[in-house]
C-alpha cells in the first residue's frame, strides 16, 4: 500500500494514478477483511475500487489525461503534511492496543449490543442490527446525506452543461 | 465505447446475472451474513455501470431509465422515513420497530427489512444517476 501511495504521488499520467488508486483500494479492502470487518471491506471493494474508479475514469474522459507540471516547488504544503503525519502518529501511540478487551470502546455500550442483539431483534448480524435498529436515526441521516450529495453532483453537472451549451450558442 | 469486442461482451453477459444475484443475496442475507442495504445498492449500481461501459450508455439507459433512477434517490429516503412514521401510527416512537408487530422480535426484523430496502433504493439510484451524469455530458 505504501508503494502504491508513493507511485500515485510520483506519477504524472492520471490514468495510471486512477488504476493504482483502485489497486490501493483493493489492498485496503483486504486489510479490513483481515481485521474481521467484512461489511466495511465489502463497501471498500465495491465503492473505492469499483464505482469510484469508473467515475474517475469518466472524469478523465472529460479532461486531460496528464497532470500539468507544478508551477514551482513550494515547501509549505510538504511541511504541513509532514507535521500532520507526525501528530497523527503521535496520536496512534496513545490508542489502546488492538483487540484489548479493556479498551474504552469495549466497555461502554458494546457489551449491551452483543448481549441484546439476538433476544431483542432476532437478527444474528450485530452490525446490521446496530445500523438499522439501535442507530436508526443515524442511518436515516446517512441515507439523506447520500441523497443530498447525489443531488448536489447532478445539479453541478447540469449547471455546467447549460453553461457550455449557452457558450456554444453564442459562438455560432 | 466498446462495441466490437466480443470477449468483454460475452463475459459481462455471463457475469451480470451473478452480480445481480449477489447484490440481492447481500441485501436479503444481510441480517445473517456481512452486508446490508448500502453494499447491495452499490453492487447493483455497479452491475448497471458495467453494462453501460461494455454495451454503451444508451443500452444501460434502456435497462434503467434515467427518470426511474432519479426517482429512486428520494424514494429510498421516503421508504426509510415512512418506516419511522409507521412506528408512530402503530403507537410507538419514531423509528420504533417494536410496535410494528405483536411479536416484538418480529417487529424488529420487519423494521430492519424495510429500512434496508430504503437504503438499497436510495444508494443504487444515487450511484447510477451520478454515473449517468458523468458519462452523458457532451464533448
Amino acid at each position: 500500500m505504501i508503494v502504491a501511495a508513493l507511485a500515485m504521488a510520483r506519477l504524472r499520467n492520471l490514468f495510471g494514478v486512477v488504476i493504482i488508486g483502485s489497486i490501493y483500494s483493493f489492498l485496503m479492502a483486504l486489510a479490513l477483511f483481515m481485521l474481521d470487518a467484512a461489511d466495511v471491506s465489502m463497501t471498500e471493494a465495491a465503492v473505492g475500487a469499483g464505482v469510484s474508479t469508473v467515475l474517475l475514469l469518466g472524469t478523465l474522459y472529460l479532461t486531460k489525461i496528464s497532470e500539468a507540471p507544478p508551477m514551482r516547488f513550494s515547501v509549505a504544503p510538504l511541511a504541513a503534511s509532514i507535521v500532520t503525519g507526525c501528530v497523527l502518529l503521535y496520536g496512534v501511540s496513545g490508542l489502546p492496543e488492538y483487540g484489548d478487551p479493556k479498551s474504552p470502546i469495549h466497555m461502554h455500550v458494546a457489551p449491551d449490543y452483543i448481549k441484546g442483539v439476538l433476544p431483542q431483534t432476532g437478527v444474528p448480524n450485530a452490525v446490521t442490527a446496530v445500523l438499522a435498529s439501535y442507530r436508526g436515526y443515524d442511518t436515516l441521516g446517512e441515507t439523506t446525506v447520500i441523497f443530498t450529495a447525489g443531488l448536489g453532483v447532478l445539479l453541478l453537472l447540469a449547471g455546467l452543461r447549460k453553461e457550455r451549451t449557452r457558450k456554444r450558442e453564442r459562438r455560432s | 465505447m466498446m462495441h466490437r469486442e466480443v470477449i468483454p461482451r460475452v463475459v459481462v453477459k455471463l457475469l451480470l446475472p451473478f452480480i445481480l444475484l449477489f447484490g440481492l443475496y447481500v441485501q436479503f442475507h444481510g441480517e445473517l451474513g456481512p452486508g446490508g442495504g448500502f453494499q447491495a445498492g452499490v453492487i447493483i449500481a455497479a452491475a448497471v455501470i458495467l453494462y453501460g461501459i461494455v454495451f454503451g450508455l444508451s443500452a444501460a439507459k434502456r435497462v434503467a431509465p434515467p427518470a426511474l433512477v432519479h426517482t429512486m434517490m428520494p424514494l429510498g429516503v421516503l421508504v426509510f422515513a415512512s418506516v419511522g412514521v409507521a412506528g408512530l401510527l402503530a403507537g410507538g416512537n419514531y423509528l420504533d420497530y417494536f410496535v410494528l408487530d405483536p411479536d416484538k422480535v418480529h417487529g424488529q426484523e420487519r423494521g430492519i427489512f424495510w429500512v434496508e430496502i430504503g437504503v438499497l433504493i436510495s444508494v443504487s439510484g444515487t450511484m447510477t444517476s451520478i454515473y449517468y451524469a458523468f458519462s452523458s455530458r457532451p464533448d
